[in-house]
C-alpha cells in the first residue's frame, strides 16, 4: 500500500462519499430514464413504420392479380414506397440501393414463420429497420394460404438514433450538473459535522497543552453537542483534581521549606554556642568533653541537613537560579579540592584554559559531592578527569572501590537513599547526589552513574558549552 | 577587637552570637528591632553593625539603607543561605558583606576583621584621574574638588582597581583581595559594590569611565 486510495481527512471522506452517491444516483436515474425513453421511441417508430407498411400493402392488395407477374410486383412495390423489395419465386422488384440490406436470415424468418418480421441492424454506420412480410391469400371461407409473395422494406432510423443520443447526452449533463451541487451540499454537511468536531479537537489540544481553562461551547442537541458537553465535564473534573493536587503539592513544598526555615533559628543559636563549648572542653571531665564534642558534631550535621533540605525545596519550588559567569573549569575543580583538603588524595587530570559559562558555586557543590563520595565510600586512587567535546564539558570522577551494586544503581540519585545500612553513620544528609543531579540539570546538563572500567564507581557530570546568559 | 552592634530579633540567637563574638574579643552591644538598633547606632557609635535581615517592624534592608544614609559604618548582614532575594536586597541596600545563617562565629569573626581591615592597599600618595582625586594616605576621594564619602569596602575596591589602571580584575580576584573571602565568595558582592561606587563617582553611572565592565571577565579601572 504505497498510496492511499481512500482519502484520510474526515472532510475529504465525506466529500468523496457524498459526491459518489449523488453522481451514481443521478447517473443511474438519468440512464434508466434515457433507456426507457429510447426504448419507447424505437418501439413507437417501429410500430408506426410497420403499420404504414402493412396499411399500404392492404390498400393495394385488391387491385393485384394472382399469380403475379413482374408488373404486378412493380405495382405493389410502387404502392409501398421507396426502398422496397418485392419477391415472388424468382421474380424481384426492387427500388433503392438500400434494399440489398435485406438479409437471407430475415427472408428465412419470413418464410419460416409466415408472418410479419422486423429486424434492426446497423450497416454503413447507419441504423436501419428491416420489415418483411409474406402476403397471405384469404379465401372467402376464411382459409389462409401463403401466396408466395414477400414484401420487404428498408427504413432509415438515423433520426431516431439522434433523438436517443440527445436523450443520453442530456442524462449525462444532468448527472454532471449534480456534481457541483453535490460538492456544495457535501461541504455544508461536512461543515456542520466538522465545525463542532474541530472545536472539540482544539479544546482537547489546549487541555493537553496544560490550559485547563479551555472549554467548547456546545451547540444544538445532537451527539456532537453531547460529546462537547462530555469533554467539558472531563476538563472540569481534571481541572478540579489538578488544582487540588497542585495545592497539596505546593502546601507540602511550602511546609518543607517552612520547617527548614524555622529550624534555622535554633540552629543559629546552637552554631553560635557550640564553639564556646568546644573552647571549654579542655578543662572538663572526659564524659562532659565527649558530650560536648558530640553536640558540636551533630549540630554541624544538622546544619548541613537543613541547608540541603532548603536547597531541595528551592529546586522543587523552581526558584533555584543559575548565576552564570566565565569559569576556568580546571581552576574551579582544583579550588574545590583545595578548599576541602583533598588535593593530595585525588588525582586531577584537566586541560588548561578550558573556560565554561557556568555557576561556580553549583559546580563546586557537585564536584565536592562526587569527590567526597569517592573518598568516603570508594578506594584510592580517586581520579577526577576533565575533558571537553564540541558540545559539552565532562567532569568524570572514578575510584577503585567495590563500585555500585546493580540494586543500588537505579536509586543512587534518590533522596535520602542510603546504599548500605552500615553506612548510615557517614556524615551525609542523604541528599547530596539528588542535589548534584538537580544542579547538573539546572545547567541544562546531566549526571550519570555507572561502573568504571577497572572496577569502582564512575560518575560523569555533563555540562553543555553553549549556555547563553540567563 | 571592635565595638559591634548586633541587631537580631530572636533572643536566644542574639545571646548566643553575643557570647561567641565576645569570646573572639569583640565588645558586642545588641538591639532586638531595627528601630532600637538605629537609636543604639547613634548612641554607641559602633565600628560595625551585624544586622539580621528578618526583623519585625522595619526589616533589615530598610535598616541597612538608613545606616548607610547616616554614615559610613560598615554593615554585615545575616541572611538565609541562597535566598537570593535576601542576598540581593541586602547588597543593594548597601551591606558590605553578608554571612549566611546559621553563622559560625569563626567565619563571622573573620568577615568582621576583613571589613574593618579595609584600609589602604599600598600608600603611594595621590592618584589623579581626570576629575577624580584619590588620596591613599588620608583615604579621601573627591570629584571636581567635592569630597565623596565612601564606605571602607567601596574605598578598598577603588584602591584595588586604580592601583593597576587598565588591568582586568576577575570578580573572584576582587573577592579575594577586597573582601578577603578565602574561596568561592559571592560575585554579587562585587557587582553591587561596583554599582554603589559608580553611583558615587561616575558622572553617568550607565556609561562609566572610571570603573569599566569587561563582559564575561570582570572589571578594570579607566580611563586609559
Amino acid at each position: 500500500m504505497s498510496r492511499r486510495l481512500w482519502p484520510r481527512g474526515l472532510r475529504a471522506r465525506l466529500l468523496v462519499a457524498f459526491v459518489l452517491v449523488t453522481v451514481l444516483g443521478a447517473a443511474a436515474a438519468a440512464w434508466a430514464s434515457a433507456r426507457s425513453a429510447s426504448t419507447a421511441l424505437v418501439t413507437s417508430t417501429q410500430q408506426q413504420l410497420t403499420s404504414a407498411f402493412t396499411g399500404q400493402i392492404a390498400a393495394i392488395t385488391p387491385q393485384l392479380t394472382y399469380p403475379p407477374n413482374q408488373g404486378t410486383l412493380d405495382q405493389l412495390r410502387a404502392a409501398v414506397g421507396p426502398d422496397t423489395l418485392v419477391t415472388y419465386q424468382n421474380l424481384r422488384a426492387a427500388d433503392g440501393a438500400d434494399t440489398d440490406l435485406v438479409t437471407a436470415g430475415l427472408r428465412d424468418a419470413v418464410r419460416g414463420r409466415n408472418r410479419l418480421v422486423t429486424e434492426r441492424i446497423v450497416a454503413r454506420d447507419t441504423p436501419w429497420l428491416l420489415v418483411g412480410t409474406p402476403m397471405v391469400i384469404t379465401a372467402p371461407d376464411g382459409a389462409r394460404t401463403p401466396s408466395g409473395i414477400e414484401v420487404y422494406a428498408v427504413r432509415d432510423l438515423t433520426g431516431v438514433e439522434q433523438q436517443i443520443d440527445s436523450l443520453t447526452r442530456s442524462a449525462g449533463i444532468t448527472a454532471a450538473v449534480a456534481v457541483p451541487l453535490a460538492v456544495l451540499l457535501a461541504l455544508l454537511a461536512a461543515g456542520s459535522v466538522l465545525r463542532p468536531v474541530r472545536e472539540v479537537r482544539d479544546t482537547a489540544r489546549k487541555l493537553a497543552a496544560g490550559d485547563l481553562d479551555a472549554r467548547s461551547p456546545p451547540k444544538g442537541v445532537d451527539e456532537l453537542a453531547e460529546l462537547t458537553v462530555t469533554i467539558n465535564e472531563m476538563a472540569e473534573s481534571v481541572q478540579t483534581s489538578m488544582v487540588a493536587m497542585q495545592r497539596m503539592q505546593a502546601d507540602a513544598r511550602r511546609f518543607a521549606a517552612d520547617v527548614s526555615h524555622e529550624l534555622r533559628t535554633p540552629l543559629s543559636t546552637l552554631t553560635a554556642v557550640v564553639e564556646v563549648l568546644a573552647d571549654t572542653t579542655e578543662e572538663a571531665e572526659p564524659d562532659a568533653r565527649e558530650s560536648a564534642q558530640l553536640a558540636i558534631a551533630e549540630t554541624h550535621r544538622l546544619v548541613r541537613l537543613v541547608e540541603d533540605l532548603m536547597e531541595v525545596s528551592r529546586f522543587d519550588a523552581g526558584t533555584a537560579q543559575l548565576r552564570l559567569e566565565e569559569v576556568d573549569v580546571a581552576g574551579a575543580v582544583r579550588d574545590c579540592l583545595r578548599a576541602r583538603g583533598w588535593l593530595d588524595r585525588v588525582e586531577l587530570v584537566a586541560p588548561k584554559e578550558l573556560r565554561l559559562r557556568s555557576d561556580r558555586r553549583r559546580l563546586d557543590v557537585v564536584v565536592a559531592n562526587l569527590v567526597g563520595n569517592a573518598v568516603r565510600h570508594g578506594e584510592p586512587p580517586v581520579r577526577v578527569q576533565v575533558s571537553a567535546t564540541r558540545e559539552e564539558v565532562l567532569i568524570e570522577v572514578t575510584d577503585r572501590g567495590p563500585g555500585l551494586p546493580e540494586s543500588v544503581l537505579p536509586h543512587v540519585f534518590d533522596r535520602f537513599y542510603k546504599a548500605d545500612a552500615a553506612r548510615s553513620r557517614t556524615p551525609g544528609s542523604g541528599l547530596g547526589l539528588a542535589i548534584a543531579l538537580e544542579n547538573a540539570r539546572l545547567h541544562g546538563g546531566d549526571l550519570t552513574a555507572g561502573d568504571a572500567e577497572g572496577g569502582g564507581a564512575r560518575f560523569v557530570l555533563h555540562l553543555p558549552r553553549d549556555l547563553e546568559d540567563r | 577587637m571592635a565595638a559591634i552592634l548586633l541587631i537580631e530579633d530572636d533572643p536566644l540567637v542574639r545571646r548566643g552570637l553575643q557570647l561567641a563574638l565576645g569570646r573572639h574579643g569583640h565588645d558586642v552591644r545588641t538591639a532586638d528591632t531595627g528601630e532600637d538598633g538605629l537609636d543604639e547606632l547613634r548612641a554607641a557609635r559602633p565600628d560595625l553593625v551585624v544586622l539580621d535581615v528578618m526583623l519585625p517592624g522595619i526589616d533589615g534592608f530598610e535598616v541597612c539603607r538608613r545606616i548607610r544614609a547616616a554614615g559610613e559604618v560598615p554593615v554585615i548582614m545575616l541572611t538565609a543561605r541562597g535566598d537570593d532575594f535576601d542576598v540581593v536586597g541586602g547588597l543593594a541596600a548597601g551591606a558590605d558583606d553578608y554571612v549566611v545563617k546559621p553563622a559560625q562565629p569563626t567565619v563571622l569573626d573573620a568577615r568582621i576583621r576583613a571589613v574593618l581591615r579595609r584600609g589602604p592597599g599600598t600608600p603611594d600618595g595621590l592618584r589623579v584621574h581626570r576629575d577624580l582625586r584619590l588620596d591613599t594616605a588620608s583615604l579621601t576621594v573627591s570629584m571636581h574638588g567635592e569630597p565623596v564619602p565612601l564606605t571602607p569596602t567601596e574605598m578598598r575596591l577603588l584602591l584595588t582597581l586604580s592601583g593597576a589602571p587598565g588591568r582586568v580584575f576577575s570578580r573572584q580576584q576582587l573577592l579575594e583581595t577586597v573582601w578577603e573571602h578565602d574561596y568561592l565568595g559571592d560575585s554579587r558582592l562585587v557587582d553591587n559594590c561596583v554599582q554603589r561606587l559608580r553611583a558615587k563617582i561616575e558622572a553617568d553611572p550607565a556609561n562609566p569611565e572610571y570603573v569599566q565592565t569587561v563582559r564575561g571577565f570582570g572589571y578594570r579601572f579607566g580611563p586609559l
